[in-house]
């Protein structure tokens, strides 16, 4: 590289620093989150704890895996986010690869019937009574079932299946495979990068929605853990606004000598429930960046 | 009738069933998932219809009486309306002049980095938000702004900007800057990949070219990266705007308290409130709808503007 300009040197200068600053903010609240959860709650209320535990202990964690509630929650998670993604992402396949097929007939039809849901849709109200309607609220399907056919993954799946070479499906043809036999036995095996990318944004949606089981499910077993940690959120801002409003109440909350606090717990319960996703992502990190642009190639 | 037309016309219609019949296997992949996104999207559509009548839950969708645009009328009328509206509106313009050029610029500085490892150090944390649910960022913006300790509080009180610890997200003053910095903070990094590749696109003898002719760095991003990712920038900028309604719901139900719904209250979070909580199905279907127009009406005018530059959705 030339000689760098004083104006160019300045313009690092400014990049590197406001890289250096977005990396920390970005960064530390997680951090501190991880901190606190592992420091000792009464310490923490002191005040003072940023960047490292001051009294380390792993009573926080002990304590909130007890709680059979977020350990269900914990367990429904799983169970949504794994099930959720495996059929919807089969099924979207499914459709995709008879989209894909030349000699299916209304198939410009069809693809406005997908299309048209991108651009507009019935709105929360009318979705909210539709599945009232069907019987499926307080189901565990009520989190699996009506979002599994997603438009803009089957526009992806069905791009990569249109661009497999036609002597391959025509030499299993010959063999004597059938369309299915085609589908599961070629065209699936094949698409293994597609299938992890798109899997890996169905799972984190599965895995982070809180909002559909809010107003879905009223059977707290069957919550999942990011909408439990919603109400212990909630519960948590009540209390702490309770004790802004007389001193009397924040006096007596100073004065419990308990090592383990509402604050403590609240950041080991949403450690519980984020890390599991935080320990995939940087080995899947390839792959996203990947689907990310196989998905804006339609665009 | 001449017999060789009639020929003509009955043999592709007995065709048409054969056929069908022939391909029965590749239909059956298509036909299930399609009556899926019927029941589940093409219903509620049709349920928009709600939004003209006076909804009762023991008479049903079909015996409920019709009241043309009351709920409308009821709802421009509405005190709430012009707080509704203003909100959305000023939210949306936040969210779309902070939100929207902030990766585009994260790109282009990312793009500058000679050393590989630094950028990737930076990219990796970058993603992180992106893949935590909105309930884990309210808990840590909570925590950060907390007046009990939270970081936020009190790093300004040591640096003597206030002195007391402020309960910023209690006071409306705050919410909508707090809003639109979680926002950003959460989508700044992901979002910058597609511009990162964009930019990757770019011809390096460009570079080359303008550096014997003397450019700075700082003249080839303004004069060769930006305009080459000017394409994708106006495709996303088109998507933008169709959103441009959309300014918020988990993040404005998640972070919003009761007390400051004078700043909070957008239409998506309004219709929650009025349709899920008090249970006027009618008037919030209504309200939804209105919102709904509205936004394919701007998606519309956003592709015409765009087509005329010759980028468009379709």
């Amino acid at each position: 590289m030339k000689r760098l300009s004083a104006g160019d040197k300045f313009m690092y200068f400014v990049i590197y620093t406001s890289l250096g600053v977005l990396g920390f903010v970005t960064f530390y609240p997680f951090w501190n989150s991880v901190v606190i959860s592992f420091n000792n709650g009464a310490d923490t209320a002191l005040g003072g704890v940023t960047f490292w535990p001051r009294d380390f202990t792993w009573d926080n964690y002990k304590i909130v895996f007890k709680d059979k509630r977020i350990v269900d929650g914990f367990i429904i998670s799983i169970l949504r986010t794994v099930v959720g993604t495996f059929l919807s992402i089969l099924s979207t396949a499914i459709l995709a690869y008879g989209m894909s097929r030349k000699e299916l007939m209304h198939k410009k039809f069809y693809m406005v019937v997908c299309i048209f849901t991108m651009y507009f849709s019935g709105g929360l109200i009318p979705y909210f009574l539709l599945i009232r309607e069907l019987g499926m609220m307080d189901t565990f399907w009520v989190m699996v079932i009506p979002g599994m056919i997603s438009v803009w993954n089957m526009i992806i799946f069905r791009t990569f299946f249109v661009g497999l070479p036609d002597g391959l499906e025509e030499s299993a043809k010959i063999d004597g495979s059938t369309n299915w036999g085609v589908f599961f036995r070629i065209a699936l095996p094949l698409s293994g990068p597609v299938i992890a990318t798109l899997s890996l944004f169905t799972a984190v949606y599965h895995w982070n929605d809180w909002f559909a089981p809010s107003i879905f499910i009223n059977k707290a077993e069957l919550l999942p853990v990011q909408t439990k940690l919603k109400q212990i959120l909630d519960s948590n801002i009540m209390s702490e606004q309770m004790s802004q409003m007389n001193a009397a109440g924040k006096a007596a909350m100073s004065r419990m000598k308990s090592s383990i606090t509402t604050k403590s717990l609240t950041m080991a319960t949403m450690m519980v429930a984020t890390v599991p996703i935080m320990l995939v992502y940087p080995f899947l990190q390839k792959y996203f960046v990947k689907g990310v642009l196989i998905g804006s190639l339609k665009e | 009738m001449d017999k060789t037309v009639v020929k003509g016309f009955s043999r592709p219609q007995k065709s048409y069933w054969k056929r069908l019949a022939s391909q029965w296997d590749i239909q059956l992949m298509v036909l299930p998932a399609l009556l899926m996104i019927i029941v589940f999207q093409y219903i509620p559509m049709y349920g928009v219809l709600l939004g003209f009548q006076d909804y009762n839950l023991f008479k049903g969708f079909f015996d409920s009486p019709w009241v043309g645009f009351k709920h409308f009328i009821v709802f421009f009328n509405d005190s709430d309306f012009f707080r509704v509206m203003r909100n959305t509106i000023v939210i949306s313009f936040l969210k779309l002049f902070i939100g929207f050029p902030a990766p585009i610029i994260l790109a282009l500085m990312l793009n500058e980095i000679g050393k590989l490892y630094f950028k990737r150090f930076i990219q990796t944390i970058s993603y992180l938000p992106h893949f935590m649910s909105w309930v884990i960022v309210s808990g840590m913006v909570t925590s950060m702004l907390s007046t009990e300790n939270g970081s936020i509080n009190m790093l300004l009180v040591n640096l003597n900007i206030i002195e007391e610890p402020v309960n910023f997200l209690a006071l409306p003053q705050y919410f909508w800057s707090i809003l639109v910095a979680a926002d950003v903070w959460k989508s700044i990094g992901f979002g910058s990949i597609i511009y990162l590749a964009a930019i990757a696109g770019v011809n390096p003898q460009m570079y080359e070219a303008a550096s014997i002719d003397g450019a700075s760095r700082f003249k080839q991003i303004y004069l060769i990266t930006i305009p080459t990712i000017m394409p994708v920038i106006i495709i996303f900028m088109i998507l933008a705007i169709g959103n441009l309604l959309n300014a918020g719901f988990e993040d404005i139900l998640l972070l919003a308290s009761p007390g400051i719904r004078e700043v909070s209250d957008v239409i998506d979070v309004y219709v929650y409130r009025i349709g899920i909580e008090n249970q006027r199905y009618s008037y919030a279907t209504a309200i939804g709808l209105f919102k709904a127009v509205i936004s394919v009406t701007l998606l519309a005018m956003a592709n015409y503007a765009a087509r005329r530059s010759g980028n468009s959705l379709w």
